[in-house]
């Protein structure tokens, strides 16, 4: 075990795990994150507490995740090489896990273009590849980045995300095994829609045998509205929104489009559950966490596995 | 080269408001070849704030002058007869110009006319972007002779990142994916596997990050 | 053709419209020119190609940079014509020079110009 975490166990117990997702608030509303939490609690192995998502600023992620800690679930911390130089990363996952957060996923982070503050200083000491190596080093070798030793260390479950969507669509697996490589003992995917290409995706991943090395977890974001899809076609990069997704939507009735939505999402992982080399699900229901147990329920996946 | 943008006009006027004597100082270095700071641009910026002037009644005294470059002492020295007779000396050569201007004629005041922006080529004639970073050890032969540190926009060495479509970056359907031209180049020159290499952290030291930086030749120096 | 057209228009001949500089436009504001326009080639019949197009993105930089200088941008035009078409010529001055009488004298001090 190298963290002992709820998802880890899960996962090494060989149960099709389920992950979730809550973006902390734009303030230090911690109510507001305990609210969302409670919809999340005992349905879900691990929730991500994502980090100044989509560059905008919000509650950091390691607080936000001692919130959930304190309300008995598992957080998922999630952190961007965007905002923190290699001596903050390091220094904040020490801090994270001497407050007992256990998961830890390293990401490169939306430009601060689009986000709050765009005038803001770049950072990227780091990218989530080599982060991934510096946390490995800290858990493995007990060391800092400058080999110095460590007085204590993380012991954590390593994340990464993956993006089959992204272009050039022949480097995506490439890159994945790099971050397999790197110290990745579990990968998050984008949210799929096309559900093509994400077989595609996985057969190249599971005949170079990735699969066996790390545990992939394949993101799940359902459908609220016609509106939504079309937004994310457009206007989201790396997101594949097939048109048959969009004309199912468009085939209900506009309140009964979320529900439409719904009956996708619970779909897609009836069929993941199936499919060689996926290990779990992440539900990203961001902003609509009270309809994730719908959709987990819905999928056969209560209740979780309890596992020592 | 070295690549800069013209100042707004309203703020170079600001500048010399109150300084009746104008010097307009060009350089015929990298700000003549991205046409913004040679004799051309002097003679457009001088027509410009004379126009100003006389538009306010104001006697229009601006002067154009062009160095073979600002960034060397011997060039400089040129003003020496002239300096202290201007009440503003308004440099358009790189950042650097206006430094040396400024330290070497302490009394006199010295403006920066443009904004100096980035390293880089010409594209084609009127178009220049941005290819450098300086960040002091250069590994663009490992990415098929482009640089990820100064065309990503997260500078990552082990990219593309999640936000790659259609060839662009996440931040601009302006701005090309160097990574998604990295990998097309290295599997065109059939060196696709080298990117599966996992590129440890970069020492940022030799950059600017590490502070302001000097080259030293001992065997040219005086 | 001896068609009319106002003595205010001093022509100033190039041997084609492209080789009009940005700061020619400039000076000839500097030195008290109420209004300055350029008359080129029809699209697409340039002897020299593009020297019409390249005059008509010299004069919007200029009309940029009186703007910012707080003069009238209408003070100065691009204009295409036939060098055939006589009436046209005459009609342009007239047009142009209506157009400069209305806005009146440049705010550039006449009395101090060169």
């Amino acid at each position: 075990m190298k963290a002992g975490s709820n998802l880890e166990k899960v996962l090494a117990a060989g149960h099709f795990a389920v992950t979730g997702e809550l973006g902390p608030p734009q303030g230090n509303n911690a109510e507001e994150v305990r609210h969302k939490a409670g919809f999340l609690k005992g349905i879900v192995e691990s929730v991500n507490i994502t980090d100044n998502q989509t560059a905008v600023v919000r509650m950091s992620s390691w607080a936000a995740c001692k919130i959930l800690i304190d309300q008995g679930l598992e957080p998922n911390y999630q952190m961007v090489c965007r905002d923190r130089n290699r001596l903050a990363l390091m220094s904040d996952i020490l801090g994270a896990t001497a407050l007992g957060i256990k998961n830890v996923l390293c990401l490169s982070g939306d430009h601060q273009r689009f986000g709050s503050h765009p005038e803001s200083k770049n950072v990227y000491d780091l990218d989530s590849v080599q982060l991934l190596a510096a946390f490995k080093k800290m858990r493995d070798e007990k060391k800092f980045l400058n080999e110095k030793d460590l007085d204590g260390a993380p012991e954590i479950f390593i994340g990464a995300a993956s993006n089959p969507f992204a272009d050039p669509f022949e480097f995506r697996v490439t890159r994945l095994a790099k971050k397999i490589a790197a110290g990745a003992d579990f990968i998050q995917t984008q949210c799929i829609y096309n559900m093509d290409k994400f077989r595609e995706f996985m057969k190249r991943a599971v005949d170079k045998g990735l699969h066996e090395k790390c545990a992939i977890l394949a993101g799940v974001t359902p459908m609220k509205s016609v509106g939504m899809a079309n937004y994310m076609a457009k206007f989201v990069p790396g997101m594949d929104v097939p048109a048959e997704v969009v004309k199912r939507l468009k085939g209900v009735d506009k309140k009964d489009q979320g529900a439409e939505g719904i009956k996708m999402a619970i779909e897609q992982i009836e069929e993941f559950k199936d499919m060689e080399g996926v290990a779990g699900v992440h539900v990203m229901a961001i902003e609509w966490e009270h309809r994730a147990k719908e959709i987990i329920e819905g999928a056969g996946l209560l209740p979780r596995p309890k596992v020592d | 080269m070295i690549v800069g943008d013209t100042k707004p006009l309203e703020e170079i006027l600001a500048m010399i408001e109150g300084r009746p004597k104008v010097l307009v100082l060009g350089c015929r270095g990298c700000v003549t070849v991205c046409n913004v700071g040679g004799e051309k641009e002097v003679g457009i910026l001088a027509t410009a704030l004379r126009i100003a002037r006389k538009k306010n009644r104001q006697e229009p005294s601006i002067d154009e002058m062009t160095l073979e470059r600002q960034c060397d002492p011997e060039y400089i020295e040129e003003l020496a007869e002239v300096a202290e007779n201007y009440d503003a000396i308004v440099s358009i050569a790189c950042g650097v110009g206006p430094q040396f201007v400024a330290e070497r004629y302490p009394g006199v005041a010295v403006f920066p006319g443009i904004n100096t922006t980035f390293i880089g080529g010409a594209l084609e004639h009127g178009v220049w972007a941005e290819r450098c970073q300086s960040c002091g050890n250069c590994l663009v032969h490992n990415f098929g002779g482009l640089c990820p540190i100064a065309r990503c926009s997260k500078s990552l060495m082990n990219g593309p990142c999640g936000g790659s479509a259609g060839g662009n970056c996440e931040i601009s359907p302006d701005v090309p994916c160097v990574w998604d031209q990295i990998v097309k180049k290295m599997e065109a020159m059939g060196r696709l596997e080298e990117l599966e290499r996992v590129w440890p952290d970069k020492n940022w030291l030799t950059a600017r990050d590490g502070g302001p930086r000097q080259r030293v030749r001992e065997d040219l120096k005086q | 053709m001896r068609l009319q057209y106002p003595t205010d228009v001093r022509v100033i001949q190039l041997p084609c419209s492209g080789r009009v500089d940005i700061l020619h436009l400039l000076k000839a504001f500097e030195d008290g020119a109420d209004g300055v326009y350029v008359a080129g080639c029809m699209e697409g019949d340039c002897h020299f190609l593009t020297g019409n197009y390249k005059a008509r993105r010299k004069v919007e930089y200029v009309k940029k940079v009186l703007d910012s200088l707080g003069i009238e941008p209408e003070r100065i035009e691009m204009y295409n014509m036939s060098s055939a078409e006589g009436p046209r010529f005459a009609q342009v001055a007239n047009e142009f020079t209506e157009r400069i009488r209305e806005l009146g004298p440049s705010p550039v001090a006449a009395d101090q110009a060169a």
